[in-house]
């Protein structure tokens, strides 16, 4: 058995009438990936908040025990000095700043008054060559992918002498292609001797990578699977994040008839805003039915969202030509106000950039996409607002203390919950759905797909765009799969597979 | 649960605790001179541009912390434009205040339309303004001054010696029924509003809120209001500038917490993405705020030229400090979003009493400006710590 490197006991961490982690023990050995997995507010970001001092020592209560001492953190410094580095899950990189410049940003390399820049970009290369990446370390970083972005914060904490790498949700932004990659970078560190502890969402790459996996549910640990001795399929892990067996993640849809043809669009094709030469999305074709789910997969950049945010009344690209049909009738939309008018709604994938006001309270995030329906003559009619708002909040089981909180204090899903509730307000026939799941846990996940089923039983069309396979598979009765601003290939729920989509995407990559 | 209630309230009424704490402070200070009927009639009238202008930029504000430097400019340059209207054009005075209201507007629109359709950041489009117009009020009056001798004009817009509502109610010397009147008639009216809005959301199950902090409130406001209009009774009764005020005051009050467009402003500084993707022209919003605000700067400025009874091309200097200062003082956000009018008329009051505390006690000049920095950081201040954790950001 290896060497135990990090060992945090009886931890417990409150904040003013919460209970965070109650009693929570962790043991990581050198030289192991160790999975940190939980439903959101189980108090995984917090536990490493606690090991990277976030929480200073003295804020909480147990002891950590790193490389055979117990240590007492008063800031990130002291940790990151100990070679604890943590990666969040919003990357901390400077977009106008070369990779140079930021993996070595508060640890410059040269005197105190002199930053000696070839030793810089001298030691960044070989740092950047560790994590695989073949860019010039002076190449600015708004000018590389996410991904690679993701591996510049890898190469970061290389350059801090990391013994111990914490990385939240590292994947929550990456393509499936840019994903494996990190994986496969966590598994060539580990092989070098790196320790690492992961903390993910996406239970397929956790079992893929993990040699052990924590479970933490309402702030305490409930158990560690290790790999060759237990069980590490997803449908095991899920168990134990909530709790109970899920006996299925996608709830049935029973009975519901599909009609005809709702929204068609013909020869849609799309030119980037700025480089006016580029198709973002090139000649597609494609429709949805009454009381239909019609999936939209593809890897990020396919031109989903861009798809979507153009036929939605023109809010993305130039150039737009094509038709749009809406119940048979072709349609011209020039802004978002036309396509809310023409009963169609696109729910963002951003909620907190493009979706919500998170300074503002619920009800008012629920009404303001249809103003109209709580304001007679322009003013507005405080009362039915309320009253709207909590019949929404009712209807979706918003989880909130009253519908005056402001949207900026909801966990992830409730807050999808209210973006939600704003679009259903306004009264759509077709909804497109942009990552509706994304970063929300696996309870309210499923109350998602509960809600779309009662939309599509209300005779409503919902487009479902997502990077999740199994969620698209799961909830759709048709599937298009998008590749490079192209319509790659069309699936029925029915002969749709995981295999059958990457085989599209794959074959129209290779049609080039 | 009741502390955190406790600390909420405290942080909603904080600038009204402060206003009532500076008050005593100036009436320990002046031996209670700043009560005296006339001082409270002065406090008014001598502000009436400020709450005119605050209205307007909080609008502005509103929309991202977006400030128009350029009203002190437009008040003078408007003032001067009826001034000549009036006095060397020899225009009816209705007409040339329409027409100054109209060019006050059109000012706005100009500013506005580069800052909402083309996009020039609101901070330059205004500097220019702020120069250009000045500029544009020494020419047009060729560096002079210009006496206002229309009687009618200065008493309809004035704050100067006999401009206030005349009296028909027929009140003895020393107590001017009319004011009397309209505090009394205020005090029912909001407490009737108040009581039919409580009453219509009990039966129909929505939340009230605490009856107890309703009733409170509703004492302390009707209270003020008496108050109030007791002492300008004891003067010579309501200034015609007050009436202008509480016009803008309820009409932008109304706008901005009861209609749609109103609630575009608070949704536009709260995510401006996120409001067009809501189907609302987030341009128009913009250029409806800084119009706006040209249309409510020649309305100050016709204030600030009756109360003088002259046209200067000095006029207006630092009126939009004032404004801006109230309106974050009035808790109005530095990022938008977030603010009312009665904060910012709270906001204004309360500069309006410093200034005038000090001056009674005699204070110099230049520490007068130092104070009134110092209340403006240290509201701006309290603003933002109050709402996180530490006093230190992380």
């Amino acid at each position: 058995m290896a060497r135990i490197l990090l060992e945090m006991k009886n931890i417990t961490k409150t904040f003013p009438g919460v209970k965070a982690l109650d009693n929570v023990n962790l043991q990581v050995e050198e030289g192991e990936i160790h999975a940190l997995v939980g439903e959101n507010g189980a108090g995984k970001s917090t536990l490493m908040n606690v090991l990277s001092g976030v929480y200073p020592h003295g804020t909480y209560t147990g002891d950590i025990i790193y490389n055979g001492e117990i240590c007492s953190f008063h800031d990130i410094k002291d940790s990151e000095a100990k070679g604890i580095v943590i990666i969040h899950q919003e990357l901390a990189l400077i977009p106008y700043m070369t990779i140079g410049e930021n993996i070595f940003l508060g640890n410059e390399r040269g005197k105190k008054f002199a930053i000696n820049w070839d030793q810089t970009y001298g030691m960044a290369e070989k740092y950047t060559k560790q994590v695989g990446l073949s860019e010039s370390p002076r190449t600015l970083i708004k000018d590389i992918g996410v991904g690679k972005q993701q591996l510049v914060e890898i190469a970061k904490a290389l350059a801090k002498k990391a013994r111990l790498l914490i990385l939240d949700e590292p994947t929550s932004s990456l393509n499936e292609s840019d994903s494996r990659a990190l994986l496969d970078l966590m598994l060539k560190l580990k092989k070098e001797g790196m320790t690492c502890i992961i903390i993910s969402h996406k239970l397929n790459e956790v079992s893929y990578v993990a040699d052990k996996i924590t479970v933490i549910r309402d702030g305490s640990t409930i158990e560690t699977l290790r790999k060759g001795v237990d069980d590490l399929s997803e449908d095991r892990i899920i168990k134990g994040m909530v709790g109970r067996e899920i006996a299925d993640r996608f709830p049935k849809r029973n009975g519901v008839k599909i009609g005809e043809i709702n929204m068609e669009i013909k020869n849609w094709t799309v030119y980037h805003p700025l480089y006016s030469e580029r198709k973002v999305v090139d000649n597609v074709s494609m429709n949805v039915r009454k009381g239909e789910v019609v999936g939209i997969s593809g890897l990020m950049g396919a031109g989903r969202t861009e798809l979507a945010m153009s036929v939605f009344g023109k809010s993305y690209g130039t150039n737009i030509s094509g038709s749009l049909l809406l119940n048979g009738k072709e349609v011209n939309l020039k802004s978002a106000r036309d396509a809310i008018e023409h009963k169609l709604a696109y729910v963002t994938e951003d909620r907190k950039g493009d979706g919500l006001i998170l300074s503002n309270a619920i009800k008012t995030n629920t009404t303001l996409a249809n103003l109209k329906g709580v304001s007679s003559r322009g003013v507005i009619n405080p009362d039915k607002e309320y009253a709207v708002a909590v019949e929404y909040k009712e209807k979706l089981r918003t989880k909130c203390p009253s519908v005056e909180q402001n949207v900026g204090n909801l966990s992830g899903g409730n807050q999808q919950k209210v973006l939600l509730a704003k679009w259903m307000f306004a009264d759509p026939d077709v909804l497109i759905l942009d990552e509706p799941t994304r970063g929300i846990d696996v309870g309210a996940k499923y109350e998602i797909y509960c809600i779309i089923n009662d939309l599509v039983s209300a005779g409503k069309s919902v487009i479902m765009i997502s990077s999740e396979l199994p969620e698209v598979l799961g909830m759709s009765d048709r599937i298009y799969v998008m590749n490079e601003g192209r319509i790659a290939g069309e699936l029925n729920a029915a002969e749709a597979s995981q295999e059958k989509v990457m085989a599209c995407i794959l074959n129209s990559s290779k049609g080039e | 649960m009741d502390k955190a209630k406790m600390k909420a309230g405290f942080q909603k009424y904080t600038m009204i605790i402060v206003l009532v704490l500076v008050t005593l402070f100036f009436t320990w200070g002046t031996q209670g001179k700043i009560l005296y009927p006339q001082n409270i009639n002065n406090l008014i009238s001598q502000n009436a541009y400020v709450f005119v202008l605050a209205t307007g930029m909080l609008l502005c504000i509103l929309t991202g912390g977006n400030i128009d430097l350029s009203v002190g400019s437009v008040v003078c340059f408007v003032g001067a434009l009826c001034g000549i209207f009036m006095e060397n054009m020899k225009l009816p005075d209705g007409a040339a205040v329409i027409l100054a209201l109209v060019i006050g507007a059109l000012i706005g629109a100009w500013q506005a339309f580069w800052i909402a359709y083309v996009r020039i950041p609101p901070f330059i489009v205004t500097l220019a303004g702020m120069l250009m117009f000045r500029g544009l009020s020494n020419v047009v009056l060729a560096g002079k001054t210009l006496p206002i001798k229309s009687e009618i004009f200065v008493k309809l817009f004035g704050g100067g010696a006999n401009c206030y509502v005349p009296d028909f109610l027929g009140g003895k010397e020393g107590l001017n029924r009319v004011a009397l009147a309209l505090g009394i008639i205020v005090s029912v009216v909001y407490i009737v509003m108040t009581m039919h809005s409580y009453l219509n959301r009990k039966k129909n199950g929505y939340e009230t809120g605490s009856v107890a902090g309703m009733y409170c409130k509703m004492a302390v406001i009707a209270l003020v209001v008496l108050a109030v209009s007791f002492k300008l009774a004891q003067y010579k009764g309501i200034p015609t500038s007050l009436v202008w005020v509480l016009l803008v005051v309820l009409v932008y009050g109304y706008i901005t917490s009861k209609t749609t467009v109103g609630r575009h402003f608070y949704a536009v500084g709260g995510n401006e993405k996120a409001t067009k993707l809501s189907g609302i022209n987030t341009n128009r919003v913009y250029f409806i705020a800084y119009t706006n605000m040209g249309f409510l700067a020649g309305l100050a400025g016709l204030l600030t030229i009756a109360r003088m009874t002259s046209a200067q091309p000095t006029y207006g200097q630092n009126y939009e400090m004032d404004a801006i200062g109230s309106c974050f003082i009035g808790g109005a956000s530095a990022y938008g979003g977030t603010g009312t009018v009665p904060g910012v008329i709270v906001g204004a009051v309360l500069m309006g009493i410093i200034n005038q505390g000090m001056s009674i006690m005699g204070t110099d000049q230049n520490m007068q400006k130092v104070v009134k920095g110092a209340v403006l950081l240290a509201a701006v201040i309290f603003d933002v710590v109050s709402k996180r954790k530490s006093f230190i950001a992380k």
